[in-house]
């Protein structure tokens, strides 16, 4: 049987209801330039097997992997190591193919690892509470704005201008509608002046740190600034690594911590599906958005989990909810848990060392090159570079080059000037000495 | 001489001069039973009648408590946030919730008598 659940004639009955004379004009609002005619594609109908294959893999040749060559790129994803260990285990059928549990005593296993991977995010991030994942970073931070507007009651929002600029607009469209959200300017290599930003009227001042420039922050006189003033401080972290080594935000002062984990146990995935960390105060659990599972004893006082607090949640508490998600990235937390319990403790703060390690030594190369200098004084595994001319033209000659040297400002900050000769460069314990070495001299080689 | 009086949301109101204290009833708290957790506004917040002005919850359910009469919020029970066990064990004394500064008297007035409660919980 075909699933065809609407017939022309509910179809109609349905549009005539909200007013609409066909279904092209439900889509009315998207962009013309954005709308591509079928026959731009000149598909042929039908193709075997076989020429879908060739066709498709010259296609996909056309792409440089990030495996390919030396990769330096980051800006809120990067590449680590993910050993073939992960992958084994979270290919089990009962983690792979499950759902967020909705009948959810029935799968402790399940439970048991999202409670360890919430143990494992209040320890990174200094927090007494974690919940059991969100999207990814960007949606994390938009629901720790969400959350404080409601802790605090106050509508008003402030943006460190070293946040993310794709977090920024995701916080600007999830959490702008019920308020106003401000951006500081961007200052890449510095710690901008956000205190005087900050009014009664303010819920939380939001930064990153390691910010978008790579610049490593001090949030305590930012987090002291605005719990003078009654707001929240929330912190944006886009690389998890950086917990290895770094004063863990709930140490200096911050009330909820925003995270992309991709970094530990997660590819690139093309930018998704990623791992969104969220911790906070106990004082503010209530508030707190998404699933968190619990430790507990059952009738004859076995230890078990359960999912609690989910009175916050929508299947509950319907409008009232404190987020419209009441689901996690299950495989994502999951590959980020088991591989942060086989590296513990000491492997973690060591693979942090290695990454920082890695990005100094780059750094020094780099410098060295006649023209560059560096943005960023303070720094975990990524940094800014002042380039004598242009940078997005300069990656793409290194990509001819097989290298990709990294993100150039300019594509994060379209139409700022300023940004035009900064480049973003990451190296992580992927990289190596030879890399470095090809870096720097075909730098030098492009720039002359 | 103070004088109580009921909504069918299982809230009571007792009116001292012109300030009004709020509360659950005894048939909403066992309903609900154990009360693990209360929000409570804060004082100065202006509520009108029919508006949420509290949440409660228990180990079954959580649910609004709305603003019986319209007035401004003189003061919140903290020690049923500290406690809220304390709800249950005596929902219509030391389990009340806010208090509110009346903003017209002729809606309490309407609302339901001890009696006629009494009846409306008889009937559901």
């Amino acid at each position: 049987m075909r699933y065809l659940p609407l017939t022309p004639r509910d179809r109609s009955a349905m549009l005539a209801k909200i007013g609409a004379p066909d279904i092209d004009a439900l889509f009315r609002d998207v962009p013309r330039q954005a709308v591509v005619p079928l026959s731009a594609f000149a598909l042929p109908d039908t193709q075997g097997e076989l020429g879908v294959e060739r066709a498709l893999a010259k296609l996909a040749a056309r792409n440089v992997a990030a495996g390919a060559g030396p990769f330096f790129c980051g800006a809120g994803a990067y590449k680590h190591h993910v050993p073939a260990s992960v992958d084994h285990l979270i290919q089990r059928s009962e983690f792979l193919t499950s759902y967020t549990p909705y009948q959810p005593e029935i799968a402790q296993g399940t439970l048991q690892y999202l409670f360890e991977f919430q143990t494992q995010v209040a320890l990174l991030t200094g927090m007494e509470v974690a919940n059991a994942s969100l999207y990814d970073g960007s949606t994390a931070a938009s629901e720790a704005v969400l959350m404080a507007q409601r802790v605090t009651r106050r509508p008003r929002v402030v943006l460190s201008g070293g946040l993310h600029p794709h977090y920024a607009a995701t916080v600007e469209t999830l959490a702008g509608l019920g308020g106003e959200v401000v951006r500081a300017p961007a200052e890449p290599g510095k710690s901008e002046e956000l205190a005087a930003l900050i009014d009664e009227g303010t819920a939380c001042v939001v930064v990153q740190s390691p910010d978008v420039f790579g610049l490593v922050r001090d949030l305590k006189p930012i987090g002291e600034a605005a719990h003078a003033r009654g707001a929240l401080l929330i912190a944006v972290v886009t690389e998890a690594v950086s917990f290895g080594l770094l004063e863990p935000p709930g140490a200096q002062g911050a009330d909820i911590v925003a995270a992309e984990g991709q970094s530990i146990g997660n590819g690139l995935n093309f930018g998704g599906p990623y791992v969104g960390l969220f911790a906070t105060r106990e004082k503010f659990v209530r508030q707190m958005p998404g699933r968190l599972a619990g430790e507990t004893v059952d009738a004859a006082g076995k230890r078990g989990f359960v999912l609690t607090l989910s009175t916050r949640e929508q299947h509950i508490r319907r409008e009232k909810a404190t987020s419209n998600i009441c689901t996690n990235s299950g495989l994502c937390c999951l590959a980020f848990t088991i591989h942060l319990s086989l590296l513990g403790d000491e492997g973690f703060s060591r693979l942090a060392r290695i990454n920082h390690a890695n990005a100094s030594s780059l750094a020094d190369r780099l410098s060295g090159v006649p023209g560059v200098s560096l943005v960023t004084p303070a720094f975990f595994n990524e940094f800014t570079l002042k380039l004598p001319k242009p940078a997005a033209p300069v990656v793409e000659q290194l990509a001819a080059k097989g290298i990709l040297a990294g993100v150039p400002a300019s594509r994060l900050f379209p139409g700022d000037a300023r940004m035009r000769d900064l480049l973003i460069v990451a190296a992580t314990e992927t990289n190596t000495d030879e890399d470095f070495f090809a870096f720097a001299s075909a730098l030098t080689e492009v720039l002359s | 001489m103070s004088e109580v009086r009921f909504t069918d949301q299982h809230e009571w109101v007792r009116l001292d001069g012109d300030v009004a204290t709020i509360g659950i009833t005894k048939y909403a708290a066992e309903q609900l039973g154990d009360v693990v957790y209360v929000e409570l506004p804060d004082a100065g917040r202006r509520l009108s009648s029919g508006g949420e002005a509290a949440v409660v919850e228990s180990v079954k359910a959580a649910s609004e408590v709305y603003a019986p009469v319209s007035g401004e919020v003189t003061d919140a029970n903290n020690a049923i946030a500290d406690d809220p066990a304390k709800v249950n064990a005596d929902p219509e004394g030391d389990g009340w919730f806010f208090k509110l500064k009346l903003a017209d008297k002729g809606e309490f007035g309407k609302l339901m008598t001890a009696d006629a409660y009494a009846e409306f919980v008889k009937g559901l």
